[in-house]
């Protein structure tokens, strides 16, 4: 009798091909990097925030986005917008209020979960290059079902943004009334930057218009999702660049208040 | 093309080449050498093995455009449609290793049994006409329409499907997992102006396993068509997902301004019936095997159409016994081409073994 080369009956087998992955190219470069970018970056986000002082140019009203907005009872006046209520201990962070839901928007954020999986889960560590894990489950379970709670998050993150374009603002202030100097644009660049990343994120995207089924219907939507969607195409970039204005703003400000460095300064 | 003396390349140069050979009971990497000429493709270059060294070198393919989605393959451990890559992106000196896609059972050298994804695709519904609008009556706007339109350049290469870890690291998720190229048709349809169906999202979270995707985007990375699966698809979908069942502000808002757009539907919910199965009014057992030799689901399949009948598989050639398609008429038991039905089957087929439901037969029932 004869039978059909197409049935499926059962698990019938691959092809039995030894290597791992036949990659030529320098697949392991890129996650790497990241492990080696995340890493350094973290290493010195933990040392600041830690560090309990350095964050606030009296002078000028600079405060750093890492203590903003300072609500310790160590904190100084001008850094405390909404009161200092936390106990100063150590292990408290000076901006307890807003980190952790910066973190958490970083740690749920889609392209960080895209590197991370990558570069420090492995799974998997390249496209084509296997998994370094013998059980997979995705996201369908605890803890990582949690990656869905990305959007309260940016509702959060979208308020902090608004903090720290308070800041920028406060910013323009000088010992004889207004004032610009570099530390200005710093801090302002930052802010556009994180405005930049945080609309471009993949839930605001869908909450700005992509949840839409009729666009036709929502004209204004439907050119808000156009702006938003061109900006998320830039999602990965706006993550990295914006890792780099914290970390470049947080750390001017800390030289400036520790007087390493003077502020070049445009106008008073 | 590759005449002699072309100014630009070094026509027929050798070049070496590893080829996996072999079938399920195993194979391995055999070393050819071959002539390659100016602007050159893979496929090409297969072919003259083909016609010189290999001539029982299995290949499937079909169109040389990088429009049919046959003749995927991998090529130096990247998924690729053999003929869209270029012999000019590698250098001289390099060995080009060619092995066939590694997801997907192997039937004999560089082809594979791609079935796995026939099987998700007759699982995933279909477009569910909106009610009231005559079949020639649909119109819908550009803007409507635009995000679908980006799925449809899909040419079911499944690229995306045979390098996405869920399956290709984990053999065990096949069931639950439907794969990026059902992901972005389950967002087609979702974003359809005129696709009636409300469960869409549920759907791809409960019986598509969408949730197993963690997003690392290798699908996007080899989609011959550059369709932005996990931006546009996946993401989306999943968002969608998490209106239902995560947001709060979502909730509050529907529940204020009864909004129309995104009608209340959960999977599961009560006093519902299934919501995730494609037949007609069914609440029939759901089969990711691809068919179903239960006889109540038969039952059901003379009242409405249910996708997971067993019926005949088209286009399954016959093979001899050892389960290899016969190379001649000399090693083959009758004198002329097998059916690409399978010679075991007669035609005409009984109607009740076809999958075929009349628009109207509801109503005579
Ligand atoms: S993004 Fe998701 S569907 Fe695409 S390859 Fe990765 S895990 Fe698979
Ligand atoms: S989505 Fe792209 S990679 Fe996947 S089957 Fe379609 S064309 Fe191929
Ligand atoms: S912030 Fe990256 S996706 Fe939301
Ligand atoms: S032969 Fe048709 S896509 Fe390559």
């Amino acid at each position: 009798m004869t039978s059909t080369a197409m049935r499926p009956r059962g698990t019938r087998a691959r092809a039995a091909i030894a290597a791992r992955t036949l990659r030529t190219d320098r697949w392991w470069l890129a996650p790497l990097l990241t492990v080696v970018g995340l890493t350094a970056w973290v290493a010195y986000a933990t040392v600041r925030v830690f560090m309990h002082k350095w964050y606030w140019v009296e002078s000028y009203h600079y405060l750093t986005p890492f203590y903003s907005p300072c609500v310790t009872d160590r904190c100084v006046e001008g850094a405390s917008h909404f009161g200092r209520f936390l106990p100063g201990w150590w292990i408290v962070p000076d901006a307890a209020l807003t980190l952790p839901f910066l973190l958490l928007f970083r740690l749920t954020c889609y392209y960080y979960r895209k590197a991370y999986y990558r570069s420090f889960w492995l799974s998997p560590p390249a496209c084509a290059v296997p998994d370094g894990h013998t059980t997979y489950s995705g996201e369908t379970r605890f803890p990582l079902l949690g990656q869905n709670l990305h959007r309260y998050f940016f509702y959060a993150a979208a308020i902090i943004s608004l903090i720290n374009t308070w800041d920028a603002i406060l910013a323009f202030h000088s010992p004889k009334g207004f004032g610009f100097g570099l530390g200005n644009i710093i801090l302002l660049g930052n802010v556009v930057m994180l405005w930049a990343y945080t609309i471009s994120c993949h839930s605001c995207r869908h909450i700005i218009g992509g949840r839409l089924k009729h666009f036709s219907t929502s004209p204004v939507r439907y050119r808000a999702w156009t702006f938003v969607s061109k900006l998320n195409v830039r999602h990965m970039q706006l993550a990295w660049i914006t890792l780099g204005t914290l970390a470049l703003t947080d750390f001017y400000v800390m030289a400036v208040a520790a007087e390493w460095i003077d502020d070049l300064r445009f106008i008073n | 093309m590759g005449d002699n003396g072309s100014p630009a390349g070094k026509p027929g140069a050798k070049r070496r080449f590893r080829i996996w050979r072999g079938d399920e009971n195993g194979g391995d990497l055999r070393d050819y050498t071959v002539e390659v000429n100016e602007g050159e493709v893979v496929l090409d270059v297969i072919h003259r093995l083909q016609a010189t060294d290999a001539p029982d070198l299995a290949c499937r393919w079909n169109c040389k455009a990088g429009k049919c989605g046959s003749c995927s393959m991998e090529i130096n451990g990247k998924p690729r449609l053999s003929c869209m890559t270029r012999m000019s992106t590698f250098t001289e000196d390099e060995t080009v290793t060619v092995t066939p896609l590694r997801t997907f059972p192997v039937i004999r050298d560089l082809v594979t049994d791609v079935s796995f994804n026939y099987e998700k695709a007759r699982e995933t519904p279909a477009f569910a006409p909106p009610e009231g609008v005559a079949p020639g009556d649909y119109r819908m706007q550009q803007v409507d329409v635009e995000r679908s339109q980006e799925f449809r350049k899909c040419i079911e290469c499944f690229l995306c499907q045979n390098v996405c870890h869920v399956i290709r690291d984990h053999e065990e998720n096949k069931p639950a997992f439907s794969g990026p190229r059902y992901f972005i048709r389950a967002a087609e349809l979702d974003m359809h102006p005129l696709d009636a169906r409300t469960d869409r999202r549920e759907y791809a979270q409960a019986e598509q396993g969408l949730g197993f995707c963690n997003i690392t985007k290798c699908c996007t990375e080899v989609c011959p068509e550059h369709i932005k699966i996990t931006d546009n698809a996946i993401i989306p979908m999943k968002e969608r997902v998490v209106d239902r069942r995560y947001d709060p502000l979502v909730w509050l808002g529907s529940k204020i301004f009864r909004r129309g757009q995104e009608p209340q539907s959960t999977a599961g919910s009560a006093g519902k019936e299934s919501v995730v199965h494609s037949g007609v009014r069914q609440v029939g057992v759901h089969s990711h095997g691809g068919g179903s030799g239960d006889p109540s689901a038969e039952v059901q399949a003379q009242k409405g159409v249910n996708w997971h009948r067993e019926v005949p598989h088209p286009t399954a050639p016959a093979v001899d016994a050892s389960g290899k398609l016969p190379l001649t008429e000399l090693t083959f038991d009758r004198a002329a081409a097998p059916s690409p039905f399978g010679d075991d089957v007669t035609f005409p087929l009984p109607p009740e073994h076809l999958n075929f439901a009349h628009p109207s037969q509801d109503e005579k029932h």
